[in-house]
């Protein structure tokens, strides 16, 4: 240590003078500013989701309701034929009740036009479903068409110059004079959710996509849950440790990340084309889904193994069990929690898949919801994708709302994982 | 038909189950020492029909359908598909079904209804076959069952043997699925490059996939180079990434160092709801808000902003990306030992000191494969790009311009009728195989990244 | 007992460096140090002693704030460097660390060059106007810390790479390169070897010449090596205080008595 005495230490340094004070203001500023800086970086991303919300709602809360006209309608021989009434001038019958309805009204196609196309077959199967209401009244309440819907939402601007409107003066005139009447009202539009798809989108529904998510689900569950559950527990607890299941195990982290278009690309090749599966069919969607989503359960269910303390499989091992009753008597009981937790946010992420479902032809246009998994239809993701990509203006409402309730599907998937979570979480 | 097959499949098993167990048990009533508990003579028994019978249902269902339409195209008058391409013939067998399934739009010629009637037989008669097999199976698989119950039968070994095969068979899926994806991945794209010459692909600078509209067509007025897709999909992704990584980071820093418990515990959840909003929602977003906004933008200022531009995709692309990006940052900030952010605090650093000067550098590869992993992702995003990019292939690294990606190819090639000979069809295989080997370039460099950094501070 | 060479050292009479009085620590629910008072001197080297968890560490911790950094630790108590209140809400924690140096228990070099290292706290306090009165520094500070005929000719490789020896003395160069007037060192050799916690011991004899040292340990024996007033702390209290030849040859406390003759630890 002879260092020490051929090298006096630095000077000894003031701590309290000006110079250094100025800069440790100087550099607690600094923190300041990386403080403000990354509390900024972090209302941006909060501001953005509320920009995302926020512009859901207020388009979509609309749709949630929809414009009706209550009408009185008479079954006069002189539209309708007794003897056919399948084919009888539904039509007719309703634009003579529209001209009777609003004074001064004299162009008949015209009136008749603020009632939706659905509403003669509304009219219709009234009658056939009780033919002795030939010659009475009955009081019928019918969605408008998507025009006079955005009319009565606000949607359409009275001050636009007419050559510019959707709605011409004569036509919001003779809507104003259903309004005065009271025979206008805005109910919750029941049809989002329990009509199928419609070119019109007053009587657009999601009816078909909610089943065919769901089918799709339910088959994407069946097939992940027991190959993904057995997968796991093979490769946690019975797996010998060589290059095959280092393998494996890559492979799994690599397949987690694999684009979602890339299994759409799959199921087409494979399930389409060799198998000669059918399009648009829920079953192929929920196969598609299934090898998505087994990664993610394998994933979720080895760390659930994992965290079941060894003591646990000793005591068992030490009363005589075999090597499977150790597993499946104690060990997989009490992963259960964590490997449901991480089956429903892997079925959460299945809900919101888009692509593959696309590419496998989910994206249909089928006007009736399908009555088993091998029907054609659609699917919550690629209804949004439709009604986005669909040109008039009441889908533009419509799709932000079929939005809103995906959201809720996934909101309520993921509350029932946290519950779960916090129900069963152990420590050991 | 199917669900019977099942039904049969599962009474049979049960059937087993019961024959074995009662069989064994008398065995131990009549006094004999029994290896295994009657219990497994039983599970093995049912297990011993389930496995094979269950196997055999799916193959057939799987097949029979190719099967039947072969024969029924096999069987139509000679000469009638001469000259033919393949989409022709899968038009009229798509007409002969719809036909058999009882569905006639105006008055076919008469040899497909003369097909569709010998596919409605052939399907009872591979219906009926089916359930006979799978009758038939089962009721050998339980005769050689009831066999092997006997004292020494070591039901209990042979029974957690199969149960550990379909485990293993469970764990195969992963590569199957892998297997699978190469596997039509590089068929498809070996086709397509019969039609295209893979170096007009791999280096052409123009992309114009023209449906072929007369068979001696083929490609020759399309023009198949990947290069401006690949642009596209690149620009797109510097701007998300852009937008996402200092935002994503100074979150994570902002969390890790100087949010209070309370805050953070409010913060991060709130943050991972944006990675779980589905990417049709974004790309809805991307239209519906982000691109008008941009466009009123462009007017105000009189930049030349596209309708379509890349800068509305990007945007909502890096606003996806944001938790992603932060929550990889989060994780490498912490992972950091607490020896090191002493060591600067006891020298008298400031917090934010300590953070750029010392953690940030000693995570860096942690952070480095979190964005690498970004960036894969945001080149195999899809709904996002589908609904508010363009379509249109153009050499341009112009933010504002209005470019098309890889994935937005992909799908508007493959939605609406395929049939897999136009090479419109195939090359979106193609690009598929090119997506696929970039992003798993990238991800297994980005984990590699990751767990390296791991090792250093565990 | 025998190796222990008792410091054939009396303390001069210095003047105080540290006083504490009252000082009480709660780690959330649990009292880890009781109603602590102790003088520290100055240019004097005071050693902790103590068995596991008996708050010598965390006392420590308190010179320098470095409670502050975790979340539920709560201090109590009055502690005054040169007569200042160090926990007054004036004081500001960057700046104390400055002036309150400290080495840990695992050697924890950043992982920058040996330069860097050593050159981080000068650069973060701008104590140096140049390049050239940096390099002094780093020089001096790795000469004092006996590293420099070692790391002088490869002063940018990385700190991470020396060994664990040359590791901690690069943490005590970076110490005591901002001139420090109190250098806290929290068991320094309890991860080195016999011959790299030798050398350490010597280095702090040396660098008792300039600084307060003050050093938490888990040996006895480096107490007596080392230090000339000794603390005994046992299960939150401090038991005995006092000129170390006193404590290990005629300690007053039966438990510090039973400690030392190895009966409690």
């Amino acid at each position: 240590m002879t260092d020490m005495t051929s090298h006096p230490g630095p000077k000894s340094i003031d701590w309290t003078s000006d110079e250094i004070g100025a800069r440790v203001r100087k550099r607690k500023a600094a923190e300041n500013r990386l403080r403000y800086i990354g509390l900024g970086a972090i209302g941006i991303a909060f501001a953005m989701l509320a920009l995302l919300i926020s512009s859901l709602v207020s388009t979509g809360w609309q749709a949630f309701r929809q414009t009706h006209v209550t009408i009185q309608v008479t079954y006069t021989p002189e539209f309708i034929n007794p003897d056919n009434l399948q084919r009888s001038n539904y039509r007719g019958l309703l634009e003579a009740t529209m001209l009777d309805l609003i004074p001064g009204a004299t162009n008949g196609r015209s009136v008749a036009a603020i009632l939706s196309n659905g509403a003669q077959f509304t009219a219709r199967d009234r009658i056939i479903a009780d033919p002795a209401l030939m010659g009475q009244t009955v009081t019928l309440r019918v969605p408008t068409s998507d025009p006079y819907d955005q009319l009565a939402k606000g949607l359409i601007d009275r001050d636009t110059p007419e050559a510019n409107r959707r709605l011409k003066n004569d036509e919001i005139a003779a809507f104003d004079a259903l309004l005065s009447q009271g025979v206008v009202s805005k109910p919750f539009n029941w049809a989002l959710l329990g009509n199928a798809d419609s070119r019109f989108p007053e009587q657009a529904g999601l009816k078909g996509a909610l089943w065919g998510s769901f089918y799709a689900l339910l088959t994407c569950f069946l097939l992940a849950f027991p190959i993904g559950i057995g997968a796991a527990i093979y490769l946690e607890e019975f797996a010998p440790k060589n290059k095959m299941s280092d393998f494996i195990e890559v492979n799994i982290n690599n397949l987690a990340a694999v684009p979602s278009v890339v299994f759409g690309l799959l199921a087409l090749a494979v399930f389409l084309g060799w198998f000669g599966m059918g399009r648009s069919i829920p079953f192929v969607g929920g196969m598609t889904l299934a090898l998505m989503t087994l990664p993610t359960i394998i994933i979720a269910t080895r760390a659930a193994l994992k965290a079941v303390p060894p003591s646990i499989r000793e005591a068992a091992l030490g009363v005589g069990a075999s090597k499977q009753q150790v597993v499946f008597h104690h060990v997989l009981p009490l992963a259960m929690p964590g490997i449901l937790t991480g089956t429903i946010i892997g079925l959460a992420q299945a809900l919101g898949e888009t692509a593959p479902l696309l590419l496998i032809g989910m994206n249909a246009f089928v006007t009736a919801a399908p009555a088993t998994p091998f029907d054609p239809s659609t699917a919550l993701p690629t209804q949004i994708f439709i009604w986005a990509d669909s040109p008039e203006r009441g889908f533009v409402s419509r799709t932000s709302a079929a939005i809103l309730v995906l959201l809720g599907f996934l909101v309520m998937m993921n509350a029932v994982a946290i519950y779960l979570r916090n129900r069963f979480e152990r420590r050991w | 038909m199917t669900l019977i097959a099942f039904l049969l499949l599962f009474a049979a098993a049960i059937l087993g189950y019961v024959l074995n167990r009662s069989a064994a048990r008398s065995l131990r009533a009549g006094g004999a020492q029994l290896h295994s508990l009657s219990t497994f003579h039983g599970g093995f028994a049912a297990l011993l029909v389930l496995v094979p019978t269950f196997l055999f249902i799916i193959l057939w269902l799987l097949f029979h359908a190719s099967v039947l339409d072969r024969l029924t195209m096999g069987g139509l008058p000679a000469g009638t598909l001469d000259g033919l391409d393949s989409g022709a013939t899968q038009l009229i067998l798509a007409e002969i079904k719809s036909i058999a399934g009882g569905r006639i739009f105006g008055s076919p010629e008469p040899w497909k209804i003369e097909a569709a009637e010998r596919l409605a037989g052939y399907r009872a008669m591979s219906a009926n076959l089916m359930l006979g097999l799978t009758a038939l199976l089962a009721l050998g698989l339980l005769v050689i069952a009831r066999r092997t119950v006997s004292p020494e039968f070591r039901a209990r070994q042979r029974a957690e043997g199969i149960i550990k095969g379909l485990m293993i068979f469970c764990s195969s899926v992963a590569i199957f699925t892998t297997i699978g994806i190469i596997a039509s991945l590089v068929f498809e794209t070996v086709r397509f490059f019969q039609m295209v010459p893979w170096h007009e692909f791999l280096f052409g600078t123009t992309w114009e996939p023209q449906m072929p509209i007369r068979a001696d067509q083929i490609a020759a007025e399309g023009a198949f180079g990947w290069l401006p897709v690949f642009l596209g999909t690149l620009v797109i992704t510097v701007v998300a990434l852009f937008f996402a990584v200092p935002i994503g980071l100074l979150s994570a820093i902002y969390l890790n160092e100087f949010a209070s418990p309370r805050f953070r515990k409010f913060a991060k959840p709130v943050l991972e709801v944006l990675a779980g909003v589905p990417t049709v929602v974004y790309g809805f977003f991307a239209v519906l808000t982000i691109a008008p906004a941009l466009r009123t933008f462009g007017e105000m200022t009189g930049l030349p902003i596209a309708p379509n531009t890349a800068m509305a995709a990007g945007l909502v692309m890096g606003v996806m990306l944001i938790p992603f990006i932060s929550s990889f940052a989060d994780d490498a900030l912490s992972a950091v030992p607490r020896a090191l952010r002493d060591g600067a605090l006891a020298l008298g650093a400031t917090r934010a000191e300590t953070v750029l000067n010392v953690l940030f550098p000693a995570a860096i590869p942690g952070i480095v494969g979190g964005v690498l992993l970004a960036v894969s992702r945001a080149i195999g995003e899809t709904m996002i790009v589908v609904m508010a990019a363009g379509l249109m292939a153009k050499m341009t690294i112009n933010p504002l311009d209005s470019v098309t990606t890889v994935t937005v190819q992909i799908v508007t090639l493959l939605i609406g009728d395929t049939s897999f000979d136009s090479p419109k069809t195939l090359a979106a295989f193609a690009l598929g195989f090119m997506l696929f080997i970039v992003t798993l370039g990238i991800n297994v460099l980005a984990l590699r990244i990751v767990h390296k950094y791991r090792e250093i501070y565990d | 007992m025998n190796d222990m060479r008792i410091v054939e050292r009396t303390v001069d009479s210095h003047q105080t460096k540290i006083t504490a009085r009252g000082v009480q620590v709660y780690y959330g629910e649990k009292h880890a140090l009781k109603d602590v008072d102790v003088d520290i001197l100055d240019k004097t080297v005071t050693a902790f002693i103590g068995p596991s968890g008996c708050g010598k560490s965390t006392f420590l911790r308190c010179l320098n704030r470095m409670n502050d950094t975790v979340a539920i630790a709560r201090v109590q108590g009055d502690i005054r460097l040169d007569g200042d209140d160090i926990y007054d809400k004036r004081v500001d924690p960057v700046q104390l660390r400055a002036k309150v140096g400290m080495v840990f228990q695992k050697p924890n070099p950043f992982p920058k060059s040996i330069y860097d290292n050593v050159a981080y706290g000068p650069r973060i306090h701008g104590l140096t106007a140049n390049k050239a009165e940096l390099d002094a520094i780093v020089e001096t500070s790795l000469r004092k810390a006996a590293l420099w005929n070692e790391v002088k000719d490869r002063l940018a490789e990385s700190g991470t790479g020396l060994s664990g020896g040359q590791q901690q003395r690069l943490c005590i160069a970076r110490a005591i390169a901002t001139s420090p007037e109190v250098l806290l060192m929290d068991e320094p050799c309890s991860a080195l070897d016999p011959i790299a916690t030798a050398q350490v011991e010597e280095l702090i004899d040396e660098l008792r010449s300039q600084f307060s040292v003050v050093i938490v340990t888990h040996s006895m024996q480096q107490a007596a090596r080392v230090s000339q007033r000794t603390a005994f702390f046992h299960l939150g209290n401090l038991v005995e205080y006092g000129e170390t030849g006193q404590i290990f040859t005629n300690p007053k406390d039966p438990r510090t008595e039973s400690y030392i003759t190895g009966r409690i630890g």
